[in-house]
């Protein structure tokens, strides 16, 4: 048993954590970086898309450098039923154009080992390949991490193990999760050459697409179905709620298989050569499921934390991740100018959360989750905007009904009075 | 696109099994057939299976998502951990 002591320890080598230890080094302070993959990013996914602000912060212009696939300048978003699929798109060179507000689409393995890198260049001492068991504890203070019985200590730890964090929940700082707080992600990556898929999405250069849709990607199960470009292969996936399996007998892997059979998806994949398959849970309850975040010698961050807020059209974890390591790191150094590693010093973290976007999103955005977890969002809105964009793109010499009746008979149809009363007003609530 | 079956798309990733140690075992007798249903329909990887009024799963080909757990600890799940230090799935794209 060798003891080393740091002066921050921190687990899981993410978005969050990387971002803490990279901070952390560059203030002149001892620290460890465990991960459980051979390398940082070999046991991450992402759908994926990275919001640029927050590592804009911490790494200025880091897309010149770092393993980005494209630069966001396309949004689609659908409404898909089996046959059809409702699309708003917007795209505009305005998207991206200022380096805070760009997006690109990223792939974690290797972008992950970019963040890695830039960590030991700023000393940070990597460790991959070790699964940390527990929090080691003495008097209530957590003083370092066991690995297989390797002991090491810190004066603090930093928590970002991720969506899964058995760490935080042997703590008891976590509860373990519950089926309506998270969805499984399932994703393909397919290779169709850089050529293809500027064709395909009409897109030029580094310029990339993000695609969300919801309907038919989970058969009307809490969810939906993404695709991002990437440089030379497409991200394809869908995401569903835990609670909500079992809604319909097709299993995930099949609802991918269904998804990139769409009539909508499958022109864009002809040809495809899928090189890898992958799935990770995505925290989906935001503010509700945000656990405690500090404790005497130890804060959580990241996924960890259930730090992600989804709006259907938009995704967000990356970059609350980033942002909230970015604060951990600072809080830590607060306590080390401190001298005081308490719950009460490290707590600065949880004041610098409130006063940041993490969770003054998370709060604004907090009734999303139950527009989210409406059946009309995935089954009964895809029909009826199928149903009445069939009528209003059909002439078929058939005479025909006045369209506001056809309207009026097919919201009807698919939904009561009640229900659409119920849905504005949680609409209402979440805004 | 042709279907790939999901021991094909599995094989596209390295894994280090380790098959001494399952990171998650199962409760063999568990017979609620609805709970079953859930882990057989979720599971990523289709590592459950439902045979003959019993569950089965393989640890081999587990994408450690973890969504088995939260369905399922105390039910179909009996233990469940990521899997020990440098084994398990290696996304090389992720």
């Amino acid at each position: 048993m060798s003891e080393e002591k740091f002066d921050a320890i921190i687990v899981g080598g993410g978005m969050a954590g990387a971002t803490a230890a990279y901070i952390l080094a560059n203030a002149g302070m001892e620290v460890l970086l465990a991960d459980r993959g051979d390398y940082c990013g070999a046991k991450n996914v992402t759908g994926g898309r990275l919001y640029a602000h927050s590592m804009e912060k911490v790494f200025p212009g880091f897309a010149k450098e770092a393993p980005v696939e494209r630069l966001v300048t396309k949004e689609k978003v659908s409404l898909m039923t089996e046959k059809g699929s409702l699309d708003i798109g917007y795209s505009s060179t305005d998207l991206g154009a200022d380096p805070d507000g760009a997006s690109y689409t990223v792939l974690r393995s290797k972008f992950d080992q970019w963040m890695a890198e830039k960590c030991e260049e700023a000393g940070v001492m990597l460790v991959p390949g070790i699964r940390v068991d527990s929090c080691v504890v003495e008097d209530g203070k957590v003083v370092g991490i066991d690995a297989g019985g390797e002991i090491m200590y810190s004066d603090v730890v930093i928590l970002a193990d991720g969506v899964n964090s058995l760490l935080a929940q042997r703590l008891g700082m976590k509860q373990e999760l519950t089926p309506k707080q998270v969805a499984v992600g399932v994703k393909e990556v397919i290779q169709l050459g850089e050529e293809t898929i500027n064709q395909r999405f009409g897109l030029r250069g580094d310029e990339g697409m993000a695609w969300l849709s919801a309907g038919d990607a989970t058969n009307g199960a809490f969810g939906g179905g993404f695709l991002y470009t990437n440089k030379d292969t497409v991200s394809i996936g869908i995401v569903a709620t835990l609670a909500d399996i079992g809604y319909h007998n097709i299993s995930i892997p099949e609802l991918l298989d269904r998804y990139k059979e769409h009539p909508a998806i499958a022109p864009y994949l002809e040809g495809g050569e899928s090189i890898e398959y992958s799935a990770h849970l995505v925290p989906e309850e935001g503010i509700h499921m945000v656990p405690e975040l500090v404790r005497d010698g130890v804060l959580l961050a990241g996924d960890a934390a259930g730090f992600v807020v989804n709006l259907g059209m938009t995704v967000r974890g990356m970059d609350f991740a980033v942002e909230s390591g970015r604060l951990a790191a600072e809080a830590v150094i607060r306590a080390k100018e401190a001298g005081d590693f308490s719950k009460e010093s490290l707590s600065s973290y949880v004041d610098a959360l409130e006063e940041s976007f993490v969770m003054k999103d998370m709060k604004a955005l907090k009734g999303f989750p139950t527009i989210l977890s409406r059946r009309e969002v995935f089954k009964d809105l895809p029909e009826m905007a199928d149903d009445i964009c069939k009528k209003l793109f059909t002439v078929d010499g058939k005479p025909s009904m006045d369209f506001i009746m056809y309207v009026i008979n097919s919201v009807t149809a698919h939904t009561s009075v009640e229900q659409l009363t119920s849905f504005v007003s949680d609409i209402m609530d979440a805004m | 696109m042709a279907r790939m079956s999901v021991d094909d798309k599995l094989a596209l990733s390295v894994f280090h099994t380790d098959e001494a140690n399952p990171h998650i075992v199962i409760n063999e007798d568990y017979d609620n057939e609805e709970e079953i249903r859930k882990v057989v329909l979720a599971c990523p990887a289709a590592l459950y299976h439902y045979d003959n009024g019993k569950v089965t799963f393989s640890h081999e080909g587990c994408l450690e998502c973890g969504t088995c757990r939260v369905l399922s600890i105390g039910k179909v799940v009996k233990s469940w951990d990521h899997p020990n230090s440098t084994c398990g799935v290696q996304f090389r794209q992720g």
